[in-house]
């Protein structure tokens, strides 16, 4: 009863970061209740997989033939059942696109309190797991009340584990009701194509929700051509239809590494910054000096951009 | 055919806040309809005029101030609605998405829906979850973060998109019944006409306890507990300019040129 379960992703044919984040997360529980660290690789080339994640800190992989990709139905199925096999104190799952589409109905059937989007868990006696709140402006804890728990990570908050260890390898022999797999995963296809590809860009000018109005576009587009930059955007703008699939920066769009990032009215949630974290230098122009976005910022100007902006275009004339 | 959206009136923190106790104080909220469900409005009142013989009805679990939120729904087109609560809920501090789904779950009994629409997330607390626990709990098939949805209602399929990360987007076949939790950029959600405005106000929003639902204050329990809020340390090492507006444009135009993206 202190042992850790973590269940990890893949998609087509690739082990995805959060994997190796959940041995991280998962090698810290079970050391910090003296338990021994479980992973699952559910469905892929399994004996590939468990070949990765012989990582350091992990004692057993239980590997589950079942399909090639990943399917809610199947998942829920088998994590539950591997539950039941190895009793574990903690279950941890990636808070994925994925992971949203599972976790909350393996905890639903276990009957197991779930938290999600965890960005820190401390597990001695009782569980407090860190969350963010108001669009990442807050922090809070929260507590549970509850032997068994099951947490859901952010991605890319913890370090990857990437030391070799010396796990055993478990065949699970799943027994998985077809009858209740009632979805059916039938292909995948890639977005945002098109004429633009924003990841090259040596500098972006990006703009978020603050430029208000399609009829404001016009104004960022002046600095684009001033400085010969590239533009992008938040999702908002594109889920507005006011620029293409192929300018939106974060984890549904692109992922970005420019010279500069300069980012016009975009507060910085999660799955924006996801994007954009690795540019070389990160500029904010944001009337709200508490957005999340400036924890990031090398630079920021703290005012509206209907002011600033002008004087920028102003300035490199 | 029944089409149920839940929605939730959400809090968003001014630019200037403070924290009182376990949550931002009252005096620096400010509440709307949470954005994610705006679009699972839409969807449900498009299949609506697309069809025949579609009701959509909306539920929330939240207090009276909620009702102007929910009468933005109606006005948009949403048919009928239902707000949970009472003295009991009122008293519950966090209501997590396990006892959402309990509460929800008795309203998807007394209603019958062949879909339930939630939003992804709350952008409030962004739990996330829901609309996945409720599925679970009410025994539906789902599909969560759909962007695209097509419905051959007499196959009793949902084909959806569900959009994962990096710009891949997944083709899956649901069956109905179905929860489905909607992602924004689906649609394009409207805005509410004078004449749906009207129209709201004679359209019937009913208030259920939870003891009209069968459900005791039992299903309020939930082990998890807020125990603290706080703003974060900030890690930012951020050079702020400062002066006005033509100041701290010259000083990033400098920067611009210094760092060599644009020339000087
Ligand atoms: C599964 C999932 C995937 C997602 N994927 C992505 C993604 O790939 N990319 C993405 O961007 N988002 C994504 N999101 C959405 C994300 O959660 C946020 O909703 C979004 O990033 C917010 O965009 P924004 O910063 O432009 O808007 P807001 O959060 O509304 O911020 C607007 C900012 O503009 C500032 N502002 C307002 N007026 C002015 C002014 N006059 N001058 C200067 N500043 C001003 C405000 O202070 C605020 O900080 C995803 C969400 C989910 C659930
Ligand atoms: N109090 C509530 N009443 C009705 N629906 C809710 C409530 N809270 C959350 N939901 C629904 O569940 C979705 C996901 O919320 P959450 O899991 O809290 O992030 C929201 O978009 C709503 O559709």
């Amino acid at each position: 009863m202190s042992d850790v379960l973590a269940v990890t992703e893949h998609r087509q044919g690739e082990l995805r970061d959060v994997s190796f984040e959940l041995v991280t997360v998962g090698r810290q529980l079970a050391a910090d209740q003296g338990g021994e660290l479980h992973l699952a690789v559910i469905g892929g080339d399994v004996d590939a997989f468990a070949d990765e994640l012989n990582l350091d800190g992990v004692s057993v992989i239980h590997t589950v033939d079942a399909g090639a990709e990943f399917n809610h139905d199947i998942y829920t199925q088998v994590t539950e059942q591997l539950f039941a096999e190895i009793e574990p104190s903690t279950l941890v799952l990636p808070n994925s696109v994925n992971g949203l589409d599972y976790a909350p109905a393996v905890a639903s059937r276990l009957d197991v309190p779930l938290v999600t989007d965890a960005v820190d868990i401390a597990r001695d006696g009782e569980t407090e797991v860190t969350r963010e709140m108001y669009g990442s402006k807050v922090e809070t804890t929260v507590a549970v009340d509850a032997d068994t728990v099951a947490v859901s990570i952010r991605p890319a908050e913890w370090e990857a584990t990437d030391a070799e260890g010396d796990a055993e390898v478990r065949e699970f022999d799943a027994e998985v009701d077809e009858s209740a797999v009632e979805s059916t995963v039938t292909g995948f296809e890639e977005v945002a194509g098109g004429d633009v590809d924003i990841s090259e860009a040596e500098f972006l000018v990006s703009i978020g929700r603050g430029i208000e109005e399609e009829d404001n576009l016009p104004l960022i587009e002046e600095l684009v051509e001033a400085t010969d930059a590239t533009l992008s955007s938040s999702r908002p703008i594109v889920d507005n239809g006011w620029l293409p699939k192929n300018r939106q920066v974060g984890q549904s769009g692109k992922v970005v590494t420019p010279d500069v990032y300069l980012a016009i009215g975009i507060s910085g949630a999660v799955q924006h910054v996801a994007g954009m974290k690795g540019s070389d230098t990160i500029v904010a122009i944001n009337t709200d000096p508490n957005a999340p976005i400036m924890d990031l910022a090398d630079y920021a100007i703290v005012d509206d951009l209907f002011d600033v902006v002008p004087q920028l275009i102003d300035a490199l004339e | 055919m029944k089409i149920l959206v839940t929605v939730k009136e959400v809090a968003e923190a001014e630019d200037d806040f403070d924290i009182d106790g376990l949550d931002i104080n009252d005096r620096y909220l400010e509440y709307d309809l949470n954005e994610w469900d705006e679009y699972a409005i839409e969807e449900a009142v498009q299949i609506k005029e697309d069809g025949e013989d579609i009701d959509v009805v909306s539920v929330t679990i939240g207090p009276e101030r909620a009702e102007e939120t929910i009468r933005m729904a109606l006005a948009k087109g949403v048919d009928r609605a239902i707000r949970v609560w009472d003295d009991d809920i009122a008293a519950t501090d966090v209501l997590d998405p396990a006892t959402k789904a309990d509460v929800l779950a008795a309203v998807v009994e007394q209603e019958e829906p062949d879909l339930v629409f939630t939003g992804v997330q709350a952008g409030d607390d962004s739990f996330g979850a829901t609309g996945v626990a409720l599925a679970e709990t009410i025994g539906f098939e789902w599909g969560a973060v759909v962007n695209a949805l097509d419905l051959d209602a007499e196959a009793g399929v949902a084909n959806v998109r569900r959009e994962l990360e990096g710009g891949i987007e997944e083709l899956t076949e649901i069956q109905l019944p179905s929860v489905l939790t909607i992602q924004t950029g689906i649609n394009e959600p409207r805005y509410a006409s004078l004449r749906g405005i009207r129209q709201a106000q004679s359209k019937p929003l009913d208030v259920h306890t939870l003891s009209d639902l069968d459900l005791d204050a039992g299903v309020l329990e939930s082990p998890l507990r807020r125990t603290e809020m706080y703003e974060p340390e900030s890690e930012g090492e951020a050079v702020v300019f400062e002066g006005s507006p033509e100041d701290t444009a010259d000083e990033l135009a400098e920067l611009l040129q210094d760092v060599g993206v644009v020339e000087g």
